[in-house]
């Protein structure tokens, strides 16, 4: 069998939720593959879509966004309303530059949930591996 | 100058240095342009550890400082005051989480490694364009908010209070007192639960430090540490409590019967009512609800036989906004709700109670007097069983342990035993808990001194005999031998669920775990405090815990609350935004992005007010010319930060 495609995954995950929950996920010892590289922000209505398309053109295969869960979690009060509207326009913009869409994923982790951390992580990094490496 | 970066890799004993090769990864940071020191090192927050980082930054006249260890949630304030009390900026200081976002959730070194190490680098390039950063001081208000009137609310506000700081005390229900005040005696030593907390109450009504409102709900609440604003809605209680004598006139001619919820629906009460004859305040309320519509016209028998003309039909609901600078959740507990576990009868058989509807029959002020008789004939009980872990430890209903019922079982069983010598107590455990002082000394005198049978069993059913009493059907899971035990009543050592709505976790942005407690900082290091700076938690709603727990808990409160409400000014994060004037063009976009009202535009320029700005950042990816930025997360740094997560190195 040749060798597994391990695909680059940049995941921006805001302080509060989602890398809250990934150290949570440490902290239970589950285990998920180590594609992907976390970067740390505030908030999740901190990523500008051009971090995004930024992170594909510099070779990563995939972009995952973590914020908190709607309505009522973010830390920041309406920050996880702002990420999903430039979610949903990245979604068009991906379309038009010829980038599956799948592999752009926003999810709502919040800092309790260290097992939805480790399967998203698990089940994003199967998608990528699917659709195989990113052409440029 | 040129930045000067010095690296430290922690091993954390085995802990990162298992699944990621520090030594390699100390050894190729050296190639990068700016990192003219690295090092790495079994325990990097021990003193030891700690003196490393000092002495390098003197020895290496170092500018930035990495710390690769655990998640910053730990330790960053650890390594940022030793590298200030080396000369450097605290700001100046990153740390890169190598162990719960990578060691601990990997296996493979190589690829662990790997990972590792572009997140140290990502986090180079940040502290590089890190800027050092003077704190920002703000003003406090001196109150504290303090939701939930049980004993560990009335602990933690009388705690605060007694500092010389005003509490307001919020309650939902017409009295203070919560749970405990529906308990009968208390283990391990029998203290009569009202005893011991009745005097408490009574201090709270009385203390000029502490404003109480019960029948009252947090309804919003924003803002930070220091400084919240909160909006509580006071329910009317159509009763004047300063001028009720508690006469009882009104109660008895109330012609409405309604369940009693202090008695656990074991019995009833009127419309105008008193929980329970030491309530606070001391005072009767009418319940809404049931009141025939508080309508003089309808009814008015209790107006007309209140002499000190206390009742007041025409109260209305009232907003209360204030400022608090630090708030304290103990909205405690519920018991699991016993109608979900249906193979144990509860509701098809009157004579299988509850935890808490066994403490109202064994209160003297209960439904009984404190005489043990059964719901449904009101028979007096002499053969009784004990189920215990009733929802809790069942993958059906409830995962966890919920702590007290291995206690307060045997409570149970004991003080049966006291009032009927010549009963018969038997007890169905899975396991039998008794970590606390006094505790196993307790259990042991259950079965010693007062003959409470034990028996080693998940008992499957009960289903009642022909005589009308309950059957347990179990296996002896010691003798393996089947049981069918007829007795006279049947307790369910019901488990603990949390008390507390979702929207109001929400509007104080705590988190809550999977089973709905709240969620602390760090379970050991931090235990009371919540994820917002500022918010406390204590008793049952922090997770399943004794009275002892809770009081212990709600000091701790008290202590942190007043650590915050104790300083005329505290620090306000500096990490904000922040206009390049010249780029902006008054556009106001950022005033639409900006959830705090922190940005207003004068003379076509957007400007920050800094204590109400959080650093969250909306408004600079919002921002089209530019000219926002949030210090220290600027989007160059992001740049570069994106090119070593993705893997293309400029390096």
């Amino acid at each position: 069998m040749s060798k597994q495609f391990e695909p680059k995954i940049v995941a921006f995950l805001c302080k509060w939720c989602a890398s809250a929950g990934a150290d949570l996920a440490g902290v239970s010892r589950l285990k998920y593959p180590p594609n992907l590289v976390p970067l740390r922000v505030l908030c999740s209505s901190r990523i500008d879509p051009q971090f995004v398309l930024d992170a594909f053109e510099k070779g990563a295969d995939g972009v995952l966004i973590g914020g908190c869960h709607t309505p009522n979690d973010c830390h920041y009060i309406t920050g996880n309303f702002k990420a999903y509207k430039r979610y949903l326009m990245l979604e068009k913009m991906l379309e038009e530059a010829g980038i599956e869409t799948e592999r752009l994923r926003l999810e709502w982790i919040s800092a309790t949930e260290g097992r939805k951390l480790a399967e998203v992580a698990t089940r994003f990094v199967e998608r990528i591996q699917k659709l195989g490496p990113l052409k440029r | 100058m040129s930045e000067r970066v010095g690296v430290f890799i922690c091993h954390c004993g085995r802990n990162i240095a298992s699944t990621v090769d520090v030594k390699k990864i100390a050894q190729e940071i050296t190639k990068h342009s700016n990192v003219v020191h690295s090092e790495d090192y079994k325990y990097m927050c021990s003193e030891i550890g700690q003196k490393m980082v000092r002495d390098a930054i003197k020895s290496k006249k170092l500018t930035s400082v990495l710390v690769a260890a655990c998640s910053p949630s730990l330790h960053e304030q650890t390594f940022r005051k030793a590298c200030e009390s080396a000369g450097l900026n605290p700001f100046k200081c990153e740390m890169a989480n190598i162990r719960e976002q990578c060691s601990w959730v990997h296996d493979d070194l190589e690829k662990a490694t790997d990972k590792a190490s572009k997140i140290i680098r990502s986090m180079v390039d940040k502290v590089i364009d890190d800027k050092p950063l003077d704190a920002i001081m703000v003003g406090v208000t001196k109150k504290c908010l303090v939701i939930g009137g049980g004993i560990a609310g009335i602990q933690s506000a009388l705690d605060v209070a007694n500092a010389g700081i005003p509490v307001t005390l919020v309650e939902k229900s017409p009295t203070i007192g919560g749970r405990m005040a529906q308990l009968s005696e208390t283990f391990p030593t029998l203290d009569c639960a009202q005893c011991i907390l009745t005097p408490k109450m009574a201090e709270v009504a009385h203390h000029p430090n502490i404003q109480l409102l019960t029948l009252s709900e947090v309804i919003s609440a924003s803002g930070y540490v220091g400084n919240f604003h909160v909006k509580i809605r006071a329910k009317p209680r159509y009763v004047k409590q300063e001028t009720c004598n508690l006469c009882g006139d009104c109660t008895e001619v109330c012609p409405v019967f309604a369940l009693n919820e202090f008695d656990e629906s074991l019995n009833v009460r009127r419309a105008i009512y008193i929980p329970f004859p030491q309530a606070v305040p001391s005072s009767f309320a009418i319940d809404d609800a049931t009141c025939l519509g508080l309508n003089p016209l309808v009814c008015a028998k209790c107006i007309d036989v209140c002499e000190p003309k206390a009742i007041d039909p025409d109260m209305s609901e009232k907003i209360i906004e204030d400022d608090f600078g630090a708030i304290v959740v103990a909205t405690g507990y519920d018991a699991y709700p016993k109608e979900n576990i249906g193979e144990y009868g509860y509701g098809l058989i009157e004579d299988v109670v509850d935890s808490l509807q066994f403490e109202r029959i064994l209160s003297s002020t209960g439904p009984t007097g404190g005489e043990i008789r059964r719901p449904s004939d009101k028979k007096p009980v002499n053969t009784i069983a004990f189920i215990q872990c009733a929802g809790s430890r069942d993958k059906n209903y409830l995962n966890y342990c919920s702590k007290v019922c291995c206690m307060y079982t045997a409570k149970h069983a004991i003080l049966f035993k006291q009032r009927v010598p010549q009963g018969e107590a038997y007890v169905f455990y899975i396991d039998v808990r008794t970590p606390g002082k006094g505790y196993e000394e307790f259990y042991q005198r259950a079965q010693t001194e007062h003959n409470v049978i034990y028996i080693k069993s998940k008992p499957n059913k009960v289903y009642l005999s022909r005589k009308g009493n309950p059957v347990i059907v179990a296996v002896d899971l010691l003798t393996n031998r089947k049981i069918e035990l007829e007795v006279d009543m049947v307790v369910l050592a019901t488990g603990i669920v949390p008390s507390m709505g979702k929207d109001l976790a929400s509007e104080l942005k705590i988190p809550l775990d999977e089973n709905g407690f709240v969620q602390e900082v760090h379970p050991k290091l931090r235990p009371v405090e919540c994820a917002s700076e500022g918010v406390f938690v204590c008793g049952a709603i922090h997770g399943p815990k004794d009275i002892s727990e809770s009081v212990a808990q709600a000091s701790a409160t008290a202590s942190k609350a007043l650590s915050i409400l104790s300083k005329d000014k505290i620090l306000h994060e500096p990490i904000i935004a922040e206009v390049a004037e010249k780029l902006c063009i008054g556009c106001g976009l950022c005033i639409t992005a900006c959830p705090y009202g922190a940005i207003k535009v004068e003379e076509n320029v957007a400007r920050i007010t800094e204590v109400l700005c959080t650093g969250c950042g909306a408004c600079v990816s919002t921002c089209p010319s530019g000219a926002m930025k949030v210090r220290n997360f600027e989007d160059k740094t992001f740049y570069e930060m994106i090119s070593e997560a993705a893997g293309v190195s400029s390096h």
